[in-house]
């Protein structure tokens, strides 16, 4: 009889309703919510003056214009700052400009920190209150902000940059900025 | 049956979406603050608690002990002291953490389904399950049997008379 049998549609509706649910809720699975994406990409580095670490002088904002650099955000507290101070080292070595942001830090501790480790930074600013900190949108330390040459924030490495695939993301953004 | 069984399995499982629980928020005084006037405390209270602490995710500003939301109830607490208005404080936020740290999401082009979703859902639902038992209903049980098929009705019954 007509009506006994739906039609194939309907019949596999519940079934085509469970795979749209759950291909959504497994992509769901393989984001990381730690990850919160920065609004700032894309927009001018905030303002910003800072006395430096090592020497006299300050840091500004408009130091970071005229040439690619990375802006390193770090401290001698942070474990995976020293995880990721390796590969700091092997792209400052091949390089890149990378300045270090050394967040909510006792300079005493800092400098110590960089006389055993080594130091890949061309200066280092001193953000001892973290109010810089606030104003790049930094949440958890390390993270790497990629700054073109108009002083504009290009790319973002939240964590260390050990991670093969964040160093990955990093480097074809610096390559496409050199070209 | 198994369709019905569905219908509702599905809506125990979306309900939850539809209700509105109020979570206790226990706001934990880590430094104390001193306000000119109770507005500002309230406000103050009100944005801390609204704010996510995006080091701690599940926890608001006001409820996280982490370096970061400490700092920030000190800038929250500062701005209004200027006399920043909550928007210009939300903003604040909002253009250094992304929407992310509002607990309250923005309502925008991206967000409706966020925003409408689960009453979508709860609709749609209704709609499924009301056609569905309209549809049982009109399904007229004793009128659609075929003859052949009384036939066989009559058949059973006989032999079910003679095995008594």
């Amino acid at each position: 009889m007509e009506n006994e049998q739906p039609s194939l549609i309907k019949r596999f509706l519940p079934l085509i309703i469970f795979a749209a649910l759950a291909s959504l809720l497994a992509i769901g699975l393989t984001l990381n919510p730690r990850e919160v994406p920065s609004p700032l990409i894309g927009k001018p580095a905030p303002e910003f003056e800072l006395p430096l670490l090592l020497q006299q002088g300050s840091f500004s904002n408009k130091d970071l214009i005229g040439q690619v650099t990375l802006v390193n955000v770090w401290a001698s507290w942070c474990i995976s700052c020293r995880q990721e101070h390796d590969t700091l080292k092997y792209l400052a070595r091949n390089g890149a400009r990378v300045i270090g942001l050394n967040y909510k830090d006792e300079p005493d501790d800092a400098k110590k920190w960089l006389a055993r480790l080594g130091n890949p930074y061309q200066v280092v600013a001193a953000d001892y209150n973290g109010s810089v900190g606030i104003d790049w949108g930094v949440y958890a330390t390390p993270e790497t902000f990629l700054i073109d040459k108009d002083g504009i924030i290009r790319h973002k490495v939240i964590g260390p940059l050990t991670d093969r695939e964040k160093l990955d993301g990093l480097m074809a953004a610096m390559a496409s900025l050199n070209n | 049956m198994s369709k019905l069984f569905s219908i509702l399995l599905l809506s125990i499982v979306l309900m939850p979406g539809l209700v509105f629980v109020p979570t206790p928020s226990f706001a934990v005084p880590y430094e104390t603050f001193k306000f000119d006037s109770p507005e500002t405390e309230k406000t103050f209270h009100k944005l801390s608690e609204e704010l996510r602490c995006v080091v701690c995710q599940n926890q608001s500003i006001a409820e996280s002990n982490a370096a970061l939301a400490q700092d920030l109830r000190h800038k929250i607490y500062a701005m209004l002291s200027e006399g920043k208005s909550e928007k210009e404080i939300t903003d604040f936020m909002v253009a250094r953490y992304g929407d992310f740290v509002l607990y309250r999401p923005p309502f925008e082009a991206k967000t409706w389904l966020l925003w409408f979703g689960p009453a979508i859902a709860f609709v749609l639902l209704l709609v499924f399950a009301v056609r569905f038992m309209k549809s049982q209903s009109e399904k007229a049980p004793v009128d659609s049997l075929s003859d052949k098929d009384i036939e066989r009705i009559k058949k059973l019954h006989e032999q079910d008379g003679e095995q008594k």
